[in-house]
């Protein structure tokens, strides 16, 4: 509203986006605590899969997948084979939301005041955690081989553009750009404050920490893979001993290879029958997933085979969920602090109550997570609600301040906070650089969207091939409901530019009015 | 030589039940009715690679030709010489006649459990077709030795006695199997309340517990900011009324009540240009 009451729409869009964000985000801290809680017990209770009635058995649906992603997809969401098929509220994930939307409320209750407190710790914790993991991880069997993987560039990626607009978005939202909140956080700083340094570090910092964090994490699945991979190489040796009768570990995994190759040579109408697995380590190593598969299937499943497990998953899912609650701080403070500014409640009401009230109707409101099919539209939020909006009001942002604001007045007010102007390299990127490359990832982002019919991955036990995933298109009205999302936020910029154009007008006509009544009464006191 | 594998066998490792076709002295006996040529005992013996206990694994490949011969003698079997490969954690386990004595009398004590059947002895129990991976058939015989008992029976006999068989011999449900009896797995240890709502049951108090001093010291110092300033009131107005009585002067630029224009805080259309 400062720089121009036109764009007052950008910050009211930024406060219906934080609090899209905020709602889905806190599902997530709502799972991980539901498994932090669960860390507590040896053995893992996503270690063994449960008996079938007969006990002779296991259950199917796990037998045929896997005990940890049964543990996720059954034990944890009880989902459902479909979006449509809505389900009954899970109790006990509803119960883990009200505990994390309490532990969140204890944190903001005060604002800046608590925040600043709890973030010391919810901070430096996860940093403490990941050297812990990296340290454990480097002496694991098998490490070596993540952390090839993870710096051997595969040009064949690499000459997808596709990978380089996820890596354009990722390094976006990793910096949570246009959610309001470095701008709320940063009207808490004192006036004269060296923004610019600010703004380097943070982008310093988080590209170090990523980096860090890739090493621990793919130290730990390099582990993982090696270890799949050897137990599928004592399968099928189980699988020739006891086909041909050999003595017991006569055929040891170094030897496994020779031994087959000899087989196949020999006989290899009998080698062909024993419908022998392919275990190549690369297949393990490609199969690591991203987001919630990552931390809840791929890297539980890391953690059970490690010695004292217990401790390293109560490690592992307490470093999740303060890394989730200090980036809920940032959301809820770009929820809380326009509304403050707004003046939405009256004077007297103390900060207490409102942060209360926001944390309730965003607890209530997320209350449609917890229903079993609470994934998919987890999913959705989280690829639909914040993407397009964010870089749209990125750009409105950037093109408020270097344009309508004026550069020259933006660099005047810089060089009095820090004490210099920004130099050429600052100047030439917001006039030019960084428009340009907003504008391309948008138009890039709207045409792959349009291309490829939205679809998504059902875990559906009557599948043919269970356990892969389902590939279901998106019913009519779920697809409304995603535009809806992408497009409601945006719209309040020239929602709000329509309202002022609309109120300066009738203010003018009233000025004129005014004019042309008596005129001489003005006489006295201005 | 490298007998020939059957197929899908042992990609999940069933366990198949044989008999073994009766002894008789001299004579094959074709199979009666109540148990056929695949319904045969097999024990078997087979142990993971790089596990704890010793024992050798050995599977006896299905398919192979049940014990054919008449003789009323067991094969006996080699003393097993396979040497380690995993170093000095592994002992060997050494298969000997007392071995094979002992496994009958535990064959003879599970059927003899059976209500019908208390009179079984060791000498009705006959192992046959034994190979140098402790894998055999084995049958029990009635009393009279003249046919052998159902597979079924002898099924769920070794079943519920499964595991003092394997406590006998060292072994469990995985280094010792028998075909085609299926394991009663041990069912997992459910505490009786699950330990999640203990843990969250103490994170949710001490939050509760928290927020409430958090509300409770917020409101006493909204309630000391309140008393305060209506203090301060008090002496504001003893100071405006001394410094009017002093001074004469009015303070007119400190007036708290009435309203000013205050230049920074003009109306947004004369500050900014338009556009």
């Amino acid at each position: 509203m400062a720089i121009s009451p036109y764009l007052g729409g950008v910050g009211l869009g930024c406060l219906i986006v934080s609090f899209l964000v905020s709602l889905y985000y806190n599902t997530i801290l709502t799972w991980v605590l539901w498994y932090l809680l669960n860390s507590f017990q040896h053995p893992l209770p996503w270690s063994a899969c449960p008996l079938d009635l007969n006990r002779t058995g296991l259950v199917e649906e796990c037998w045929d997948s896997s005990a940890v992603s049964y543990f996720w997809y059954r034990q944890t969401l009880n989902i459902t084979a479909d979006i449509s098929d809505s389900g009954s509220v899970q109790w006990q994930l509803l119960v883990c939301l009200a505990a994390s939307w309490a532990v969140l409320y204890l944190c903001v209750i005060r604002g800046i005041e608590t925040t600043g407190k709890a973030i010391y710790f919810t901070a430096l914790f996860p940093y403490l955690v990941l050297t812990i993991f990296l340290i454990r991880g480097l002496t694991l069997p098998g490490a070596t081989e993540g952390l090839v993987y993870l710096f051997t560039p595969d040009m064949q990626v690499l000459r997808n553009p596709r990978v380089w607009l996820d890596a354009a978005t990722q390094i976006f939202f990793s910096l949570s750009l246009a959610f309001g909140g470095h701008i709320a956080f940063a009207s808490y700083n004192p006036p004269r404050n060296n923004c610019e340094r600010d703004a380097v570090a943070i982008a310093l910092v988080n590209s170090m920490t990523s980096l860090y964090a890739s090493i621990a994490v793919f130290s730990v699945l390099g582990f993982k893979a090696a270890n799949d991979h050897g137990r599928c190489l004592d399968g099928n040796i189980l699988r020739l001993i006891n086909a041909f009768d050999l003595p017991d570990q006569s055929i040891s995994r170094d030897d496994y290879a020779a031994v087959l190759a000899r087989l196949n040579t020999s006989r290899p109408e009998w080698a062909a029958g024993l419908h022998l697995d392919t275990c190549r380590l690369e297949d393990f190593l490609e199969k690591s997933a991203a987001g919630t598969g990552l931390a809840f299937i791929v890297f539980a499943e890391a953690v059970l085979h490690m010695p004292g497990a217990p401790g390293w998953a109560v490690l592992f899912f307490g470093m999740l969920f303060t890394l989730g609650l200090s980036s809920m701080f940032g959301n809820m403070e770009s929820v809380i602090t326009p509304l403050l500014d707004l003046g939405v409640m009256p004077r007297g009401v103390p900060k207490e109550l409102l942060t209360g009230l926001a944390c309730l109707v965003c607890f209530v409101s997320a209350t449609c997570f917890t229903l079993q099919s609470g994934s998919y539209w987890l999913e959705i939020f989280d690829h639909y609600a914040a993407s397009l909006n964010l870089i749209l009001f990125a750009f409105f942002e950037v093109v408020g301040v270097i344009y309508v604001y004026g550069m020259k007045r933006f660099c005047d007010d810089i060089a009095w906070m820090t004490g210099r102007r920004p130099g050429l390299y600052w100047q030439v990127t917001w006039k030019v650089v960084s428009p340009l490359l907003l504008l391309t990832i948008f138009v890039a982002y709207i045409s792959l969207l349009a291309s490829t019919p939205p679809s998504y991955k059902a875990w559906n036990p009557q599948y043919e091939q269970f356990p892969s995933r389902q590939e279901k298109p998106y019913p009519g009205w779920v697809q409304a409901i995603c535009v809806l999302l992408s497009f409601l936020p945006a719209l309040s910029v020239p929602a709000v530019a329509l309202v002022q154009l609309l109120a300066r007008r009738r203010r003018k006509q009233q000025d004129v009015q005014q004019d042309v009544g008596p005129k001489l009464q003005d006489g006295g006191v201005c | 030589m490298l007998a020939p594998p059957l197929a899908s066998a042992w990609a999940h490792p069933s366990l198949e039940l044989h008999h073994c076709r009766a002894l008789k002295s001299g004579k094959v006996t074709p199979p009666r009715s109540r148990f056929t040529v695949t319904h045969q005992i097999l024990w078997r013996s087979s142990v993971p690679i790089g596990a704890r206990k010793k024992t050798r694994a050995h599977v006896i490949a299905p398919g192979k030709s049940p014990c054919s011969d008449s003789a009323a003698t067991m094969r006996q079997n080699n003393s097993i010489t396979q040497e380690t490969q995993e170093g000095p954690r592994l002992r060997k386990y050494a298969w000997d006649t007392n071995e094979e004595y002992l496994f009958k009398a535990m064959v003879a004590f599970s059927m003899r459990k059976v209500p019908n059947r208390e009179t079984t002895e060791i000498s009705h129990v006959l192992l046959c077709n034994v190979t140098q991976r402790v894998s055999f058939w084995f049958v029990v015989t009635d009393p009279s030795k003249t046919h052998t008992l159902p597979a079924v029976e002898i099924q769920s006999a070794i079943r519920m006695n499964r595991n003092r068989i394997n406590n006998a011999f060292f072994l469990n449900d995985q280094t010792l199997e028998f075909l085609r009896i299926p394991s009663t797995l041990a069912p997992p240890t459910d505490p009786p309340v699950p330990i999640w709502i203990i843990i969250f049951g103490v994170i949710f108090c001490i939050v509760i517990v928290a927020t409430m001093l958090l509300i409770l010291s917020g409101i006493q110092q909204h309630r000391r900011k309140n008393e305060g300033p209506s203090e301060m009131e008090d002496t504001e107005d003893k100071c405006e009324n001394t410094i009017t009585v002093e001074n004469g002067i009015p303070c007119d630029p400190l007036d708290m009540k009435g309203g000013h224009i205050n230049d920074a805080f003009m109306t947004e259309d004369e500050r900014l240009t338009p556009l």
